[in-house]
């Protein structure tokens, strides 16, 4: 096809000036880096770079493509800092595949008709998934797993469909049996080889990873083929009869037999393709033509293979980048490690995983009952070769770097599960600094030493930025941390993980020894658990409200009072806590009344303008669902207070750490999507969980129905309606570092998601660090979702009967502060401005007009502007 | 009345009478020095260890007077100087350690001040006003 050069857009030839052209083909993972190793250098300053994308989304994380199922969206897979491509003026061409190429004319011609002039051309076209030619093949309810879209399609057709089968036992098939079985189905699994992952495993591995995957309940056939897809009279398939003649209903079949490299544009124009495909390339990854490079897994590299791993492909990038500023770098091969987690077992292989050098020797445990099967791979010299780790892969992070040399420990101890005559494990300080840790971004031990000793990092986030170490699959990053903490304190560097200045405990060691020891008094705490040099003080701004609001969160279990304002308890609560009103600019204060799941009367709202009015409160909307009236005078707080109460309003704690609202749409009651009532478990979990202090503020949502219109995945606990009950996300963040929510438990009943929740928020209250959001908590604590999952819904630390009953306690023990705080004249006394003035308002606190409201009059503070001391977290 | 900044610290006189504050801690007055004189300004019953109060000061000035947890008490300037709001009185109030120096951490942007010379803890070039005090 002659391109045509009047189609083209900004482009124009003949320009002196013109910058250079490269023209990326693929926007794939391996596409994506290749694009970040340009700007890196600088390229994309120097070059116009255009890139065409055959999938209607921007590039995005393949490997983790299946935790879509457990509720990623393919927001969270994105790949690449948000606006990179804008920011480097990188063109993206979305849904426009590269149609051919004319390397006379050094063009690329898109399917949408556009032609780009190249000075370099870059294919990172991927790979297809291989479809064997078998007849019905094309039939309706056939799939392949490689793309968002893929998923999104699969995932629709489940709903109607019974079960699923899997053509291809290999990695990709597991994950996609998993995902059949997590959507509901019966799910088979055929694999032609004798084995389940036969090019990762050996038979004992294969063994033992088909116990463990029969045991979730996928049926497994190995050693047969597919013969035929079974098609019913609408043209869906039906079933598949298998090589030995056996037949298995199915209504849904997923092809994940192994991909093939993408090279047909390559051999449309004429580049040199291997015999079983690939794009010839040379240590610089470059085709037969030197204007044409080819990269990731369409490439076949001067080893003569082909990659279909990342980090191969990854290296393939930054060699080309490299090759393309002049210079030099080469790709010669690649390791293949592996290590992954699939249906929930470990898996992992690595070096010489089939023992094929001379000599070698094999070492192997293996233990059917738990489903743990691994091998070691020895050389005759004693060197570690190679292995394969199934039901129980902790050790890959540290075996995958010893691999080619002679491992400090006897072989066989390096098998044995600990306790069982194995020693102590093997440490990173074990390993030469030239191991490479993090086999994804190809960083050697050297480098993360000396990200802490030479760059100065402090800690395993900051390290992961300088070096960019275990920003990949993320298995290595328990290595990666035990090597940051070594070098941490071998540089004398403590890391006092006190919680402030007056103690030397974190904050959930204080909340165990309030509760075991029932303490009620702050004083005590301190004097006999704070740092000795602080014992008889009174404390200071940090750990007063933390063990204020940690004895407020256990005060029905351990018999203190629960009202924050008597005794001692009144002199630990900030300002706002102390007011039950949040402190403004100017000395004011805003009230906010409690709107349960935003539900509200005419009447009430009636009221709270009525309130405002005679206040002159400014008003405003809040992103909770209530309304907050700012500019009350402290005098002011009961007066309006006592309107609130009176017309049945109760505190929304804006004030407190606690939980603030729950948010909700109108769901099945209203909206014609909705599938559950959201309005009412919005309002039933707001009332069960109002007044609960916590180590920071909590917030929630309900959504009716997938479309998520209460936003509930960036709260700290979201609720979505399914057609079956309820999912519950946890760990969701609006604010500075956004998160979104991680998917802790599906399909619930009412009785079960209460039961969650109460679970969940006790045991973040327990454990979190003061100031600590449930996200960064998720974060930081080990073994993160999964362990967090452990504990709440399979009980794993036989706790869970307590977390109910501290949370059955203070459910017990609410009562409306405000109601408490108007119903005594002692508690009333402090709502003055001046102690010695009763009745006197702060002539500080003044007013102007704004927009038919008022605003605080600045002018009077005239204060000098100055700057804000670090202080983590805020009022807000 | 006047609402600009007090600049000038006070004189570093002793500031607390903790001995007197707790022979006679519920009758006792509190009492800030102005001008020369002694005024007094509220009752110790009326404060709360580990809290402040405001008071309004005869020239329309505002102190912010707070009490420890072992009877020593003390006045500075209720005005924030890095917002300009009259809330020191609002701060927590913290001392590490029995021998430690008491101080107030204001509850808008949280910097810390001495309760006895006024200076401000993390700026140097900061202070409020601070008041002689006396319980009788």
């Amino acid at each position: 096809m002659a391109p045509d050069e009047t189609t083209a857009t900004a482009h124009t030839d003949g320009t002196p000036q013109a910058r250079p052209t490269i023209v990326l083909v693929g926007h794939g993972m391996v596409g994506q880096r290749f694009l970040e190793a340009l700007a890196e250098r600088g390229v994309t300053g120097r070059a116009r770079v255009v890139v065409l994308c055959e999938e209607p989304r921007a590039a995005y994380d393949r490997v983790q493509l299946t935790s879509y199922f457990s509720g990623r969206t393919p927001d969270d897979l994105a790949l690449g800092e948000p606006g990179f491509t804008a920011r480097h003026g990188i063109e993206l061409h979305l849904g426009d595949p590269a149609e051919s190429v004319d390397r006379g004319a050094r063009t690329v011609t898109s399917r949408a008709g556009l032609t780009f002039r190249y000075d370099t051309l870059v294919l990172a076209t991927g790979s297809y998934p291989f479809v064997p030619p078998v007849h019905g093949k094309d039939a309706e309810g056939c799939f392949v797993y490689r793309t968002i879209e893929d998923l999104l399609a699969i995932e629709d057709y489940a709903k109607t469909a019974k079960t699923g089968a899997v053509v291809g036992g290999g990695l990709l098939g597991l994950e996609a049996a998993g995902a059949l079985k997590g959507l509901g189905l019966t799910t088979h699994v055929v694999e032609f080889a004798p084995r389940l992952m036969p090019v990762q495993v050996d038979e004992g591995g294969g063994a033992a990873l088909r116990r463990t995957v029969e045991d979730m309940g996928v049926e497994v056939h190995t050693g047969v083929g597919t013969q035929e897809i079974e098609v019913g009279d609408t043209g869906a398939v039906a079933g598949m009869t298998l090589s030995d003649g056996t037949s298995l209903a199915a209504d849904l079949v997923v092809f994940s037999a192994g991909v093939r490299p993408r090279d047909q544009l390559a051999r449309d124009c004429g580049l040199d393709v291997g015999e079983r495909g690939g794009i010839a390339v040379d240590e610089r990854c470059r085709t037969s033509d030197p204007a044409v490079f080819a990269i990731g897994e369409c490439a076949l590299a001067a080893d003569g293979r082909v990659y279909g791993l990342v980090a191969p492909g990854y290296e393939m990038a930054e060699t080309a980048a490299d090759a393309i500023c002049g210079e030099e770098a080469s790709f010669t091969g690649a390791d293949t490690s592996t290590k992954l987690k699939l249906l929930g077992v470990d898996v992992a292989s690595f070096g010489d995983a089939h023992g094929t050098a001379d000599g070698c020797l094999d070492v192997v445990y293996s233990d059917s009952r738990s489903g743990v099967y691994k091998k070691l791979v020895v050389g005759s010299d004693g060197a570690l070769l190679g292995g394969v780790l199934v039901g129980d892969a902790d050790a890959y992070g540290m075996l995958r770097p010893l691999t080619g040399s002679v491992p400090p420990l006897a072989p066989e101890q390096l098998v044995l599960p600990a306790g069982v005559g194995a020693p102590a494990a093997l440490g990173p300080s074990a390993l030469p600094d030239e191991a490479v840790i993090c086999s994804c971004h190809n960083v050697t031990k050297g480098t993360i030493r000396g990200a802490v000793t030479e760059h100065h990092c402090t800690g395993v986030p900051e390290v992961k930025k300088c070096t960019t170490a275990g920003t990949g699959c993320g298995s290595c990053v328990k290595v990666l941390t035990q090597l940051v903490n070594d070098e941490l304190e071998a540089g004398g560097v403590v890391v006092d993980k006190g919680l402030c200045g007056c103690f030397a405990h974190t904050r959930a060691e204080l909340y165990e020894i309030v509760r075991v020891r029932r303490l009620t008094s702050y004083a005590q705490v301190l004097d006999e658990h704070g740092r000795e040099e602080a014992r008889g003080g009174d404390g200071c701004e940090i750990c007063k409200p933390a063990i204020g609001s940690v004895i407020a969160s256990l005060a029905p279990s351990i018999g203190a009072d629960g009202y924050v304002l008597d005794g001692e308890q009144a002199a630990l609560q900030d300002t706002n806590d102390h007011f039950l009103a949040n402190l403004q600019r100017n000395g004011s204060y805003s009230v906010v009344p409690r709107v349960p799941g935003g539900e509200i009367t005419p009447e009430k709202l009636i009221v709270i303008g009525e309130v405002a009015r005679d206040f002159g409160l400014y008003t405003k909307i809040t992103g909770g669902q209530r309304i907050d009236l700012f500019g009350a005078g402290v005098d002011q707080l009961p007066q309006i207070w006592a309107r609130l109460v009176e017309a049945g309003f109760e505190s929304g704690h804006a004030y407190g750490k606690a939980l603030r609202t729950v948010k909700s749409c109108v769901g099945q009651t209203w909206c014609r999507y909705g599938v559950q009532d959201s309005v009412r478990m919005a309002i039933d979990l707001e009332l069960r969980y109002r007044g609960l202090r916590s180590p920071h503020k909590l917030k929630s949502a309900v959504s009716g129905c997938a479309r998520e219109c209460a936003e509930a995945r960036g709260k700290d606990f979201g609720v979505i309606a399914t057609s079956n009950g309820w999912n519950l996300y946890v760990g969701g963040n609006g604010g500075a570092t956004p998160r979104h929510a991680d998917l802790l438990a599906q399909d619930l009943d009412d009785e079960q998601l209460i039961r969650l929740i109460d679970r969940f928020l006790m045991f973040y209250i327990r454990t979190a660090d003061r100031l600590e959001r449930t996200s960064t908590w998720l974060e930081r604590i080990e073994g993160g979702l999964d362990h967090v999952r452990d504990v709440v819904v399979e009980d794993s630390l036989g706790i869970c009967d307590e977390l109910e009953r501290l949370m059955a306690d203070h459910v017990a023990g609410y009562r409306d502060e405000w109601a408490a705080t108007l119903e005594d004249p002692d508690r009333l006394r402090r709502f003055v401005s001046f102690v010695n003035a009763p009745g006197t308002p702060d002539p500080s606190v003044r007013f102007v007009p704004e927009r038919d409201q008022v605003k605080p009059d600045l002018d009077v503070l005239a204060g000098p502007v100055l700057p804000i001391r670090t202080l983590e977290g805020s009022n807000a | 009345m006047t609402l600009a900044v007090e600049t000038t610290p006070a004189p570093p006189e002793p500031a607390a009478a903790p001995q007197a504050a707790r022979d006679g801690l519920c009758t006792a007055r509190v009492e800030i020095r102005l001008d020369g004189g002694w005024h007094p300004v509220c009752d110790v019953a009326q404060l709360t260890p580990g809290r402040g109060v405001a008071v309004l000061l005869p020239d329309g000035r505002q102190a912010a007077v707070f009490l420890d947890r072992t009877g020593g008490v003390y006045a500075i300037g209720n005005q924030d100087p890095f917002t300009g709001a009259w809330v020191l009185s609002r701060g927590l109030l913290g001392r590490v350690g029995a021998a430690g120096r008491p101080f107030v951490a204001s509850p808008l942007l949280k910097q810390r001040f001495d309760l006895t010379t006024g200076s401000c803890l993390d700026d140097d070039t900061v202070s409020v006003p601070a008041y002689s005090v006396r319980t009788r």
